[in-house]
């Protein structure tokens, strides 16, 4: 045994060496700078700091490394940062209405007020590879607008100014806002908990569970209400001073998804609200984390739980993927302890069956 | 017939056939389209193909019009009823990129149109075929998610579910409370998805002079309507079927029986009404049609 352990000491020294030369490739090939990763590599970055839980690009692009690239590694490798640091404070809610937006989009109607802006978007582009990027060639400098861009009010406001869509959910008298970084998770969810699990939950987890949403199982009538993404204000109150501190600016992303509402025993006919917010761009798991929002409010509108994406249980429980490969991936670990047990208990009735049936039938089922 | 997609001096590593799609593939689809159209409203499958835009952009309805279509063709692509909204853009410029079809906005030049959401407001004609974006080709999915429930459903022309579904909205809320993609039953037969257009259009498929085929794409389905099929939309004899009224007429064109936009004018409620159908309005005011914020703007 003890030569064993020796052993691992060794493997597990000379898997790590491994490890960095395969990272590192071939030598005669410039490594990659962080700053190349966190300009050119900007929405995988992005993704690092939403999953991961911490709004810093050059340490996600570190991550990124690190991890050759396996962004749920590089996602763990923030995480484990990130729950090193001291928590000083909460901010202030961010008022995503005074984002100034570099995209914003409405699917339920054709103009509003603060324009429809496609900002710099995937969607119509024709996905054919493009040689000439292999190539290093010149970009363009984009078209900016110079004028000051009008107000632009959160379709969410508009509605409900018309009394058509539900208030903003409101929480309890005298509900402190949790932090699931803080505190253990518990069933049932206050919404506030439930959206900090959602918007660093899986993107890939999240995603299934929205599709599914829109195929029957638990359908919810989606409408995107809006789409934003920008940047906004973080503002910190501070006990000694009677102003809140800006902190600085971050970017996010925002979906306001409106759904049709046939109204239930517990709340009339009217539109309701599913919600995303995420760091950095990242319109597929904002519009996402809103389906599942949505599905997961199911309880709160008094509509029946029939299908996956209702079960906040299931949902929560599942979608942390650092959670989810961590304990997947810990199969591989040694096991022999438990293995034993089980070889013994399978073999003793074994032995019991075939004391009490005779030696025939194991025949037949070798068949 | 092969196309270069990129300009004289980049590098020819990728090659794409007319209309992108490789003649096999084309063929295959074909196929399809031509067992959907011996089988009126029954749902082919099909092995679509991974387009170059994403899931839910249309790749259903790309890949039938890439199958039928032909140099000689012309081409118009809608969205919403709109010819210049972004998808209906992006599509348009797909097709002449792959293809180098001639494209238009006007319903009666175009022998292929290509539509999300809306069938045009000018009748179309024998020879016209209009190419429909399907998400979910299946009428039934809402009442039961299993697809192995749903065809087996079809199969023995099981519709009661539906009929019940269509009876509860009634008792619930005194009327049928589904205002798109409202199922129909092609030729006595299969009780087909319209795709998500309002129950507006649904009159218009009736007995139509123009092919409709119906692409889905990420559910792989291809289905069909032959020119004069009868399509039905479902409904009780003491709950006739009825399509939206608008209770003013477009505000640009002053068109009246037409499906209407709303657009939001200010954060305070102001708002107007206009064809959704652009080709339609732009051709009425062409011909001296005005409404009443059109001839606001004339007097300005």
């Amino acid at each position: 045994m003890y030569v064993a352990v020796k052993g691992g000491e060794a493997a597990i020294r000379n898997a790590h060496r491994l490890l960095a030369d395969r990272r590192r490739g071939d030598r005669s090939v410039p490594a990659l700078r962080l700053d190349q990763i966190v300009e050119q590599l900007g929405l995988g970055v992005d993704r690092v700091m939403s999953e991961g839980a911490l709004y810093d690009r050059e340490l996600a692009a570190l991550a990124i490394v690190q991890a050759r690239g396996d962004l749920i590694e590089a996602i763990f490798l923030v995480r484990a940062y990130r729950t090193t640091l001291p928590r000083f404070g909460y901010t202030r809610p961010v008022d995503t209405a005074a984002m100034l937006a570099e995209r914003r989009v409405s699917a339920t109607y054709k103009d509003l007020p603060g324009g429809q802006m496609l900002g710099p978007t995937f969607d119509y582009t024709h996905r054919l590879l493009d040689p000439e990027l292999a190539e290093g060639s010149e970009v363009p400098e984009p078209e900016l607008r110079d004028e000051a861009v009008e107000a632009m009010p959160r379709v969410s406001d508009i509605l409900g100014g018309e009394g058509l869509i539900e208030p903003d959910g409101a929480m309890p008298a005298g509900h402190v806002t949790g932090d699931i970084t803080r505190e253990p998770t518990e069933f049932p969810m206050e919404r506030d908990t439930r959206l900090q699990a959602l918007s660093r939950g899986d993107e890939g987890f999240l995603l299934a569970l929205a599709y599914s949403t829109q195929r029957g199982y638990a359908r919810s009538h989606p409408f995107v209400g809006e789409i934003r993404i920008g940047e906004v204000e973080l503002e910190l109150e501070v006990p000694e001073l009677d102003f809140p501190v800006t902190l600085g600016r971050i970017r996010v992303t925002e979906c306001q998804m409106v759904n049709q509402f046939h109204g239930s025993a517990k709340v009339p006919q009217e539109f309701t609200r599913g919600y995303g917010l995420v760091f950095g761009q990242s319109e597929r798991k904002a519009m996402a984390m809103s389906l599942c929002d949505r599905a997961l409010r199911a309880r709160e509108l008094g509509e029946d739980i029939t299908a996956a994406a209702q079960d906040e249980e299931f949902v929560i429980s599942h979608s942390d993927n650092v959670q989810a490969t961590g304990f997947v991936e810990h199969l591989k670990l040694p096991h022999y302890v438990d293995f034993q047990a089980e070889l013994d208990l399978v073999r003793r009735m074994r032995a019991e069956h075939e004391a009490a049936h005779g030696g025939g039938e194991r025949k037949e089922a070798a068949e | 017939m092969s196309t270069s997609l990129k300009g004289e001096n980049a590098p020819e590593i990728a090659a794409y056939n007319f209309a992108y799609l490789d003649e096999q593939t084309k063929r295959m689809i074909r196929r399809a389209i031509l067992k959907g159209i011996a089988i009126p409203g029954y749902q082919v499958p099909f092995a679509s193909r991974e387009m170059p835009m994403p899931y839910g952009w249309g790749t259903g309805g790309v890949q039938v019009t890439a199958a039928i279509i032909g140099p000689e063709d012309v081409l118009k692509v809608i969205d919403q009823g709109a010819d210049d909204t972004t998808n209906a853009v992006s599509i348009r410029n797909f097709f002449r990129k792959v293809a180098d079809v001639e494209t238009t906005t006007e319903t009666a030049r175009a022998t292929i149109i290509q539509t999300r959401h809306r069938i045009p407001e000018t009748p179309l004609r024998e020879g016209q075929t209009l190419v429909y974006q399907v998400p979910i080709p299946e009428p039934l999915r809402f009442l039961e998610p299993r697809e192995t429930e749903t065809r087996k459903m079809h199969a023995l022309e099981e519709y009661g579910l539906m009929h019940v579904k269509l009876y509860e909205d009634i008792a619930r809320h005194g009327h049928i409370a589904t205002t798109y993609a409202y199922p129909v039953k092609v030729e006595g037969r299969y009780v087909m998805d319209p795709s998500p257009t309002p129950k507006f259009d649904n009159p218009k498929m009736h007995m139509s002079p123009a092919l409709q085929l119906f692409g889905a794409g990420r559910e792989k389905r291809i289905y069909a309507i032959p020119p004069f099929t009868e399509v039905v939309s479902l409904d009780f004899e003491d709950h006739p079927f009825e399509i939206q009224k608008f209770d003013r007429p477009c505000a640009l064109c002053g068109a009246e029986q037409v499906y209407l936009d709303e657009v939001l004018l200010d954060d305070r409620g102001g708002r107007m009404f206009v064809c959704s159908d652009t080709d339609h309005c732009e051709t009425r005011r062409a011909a001296g049609h005005v409404g009443e914020l059109g001839a606001k703007e004339a007097a300005q």
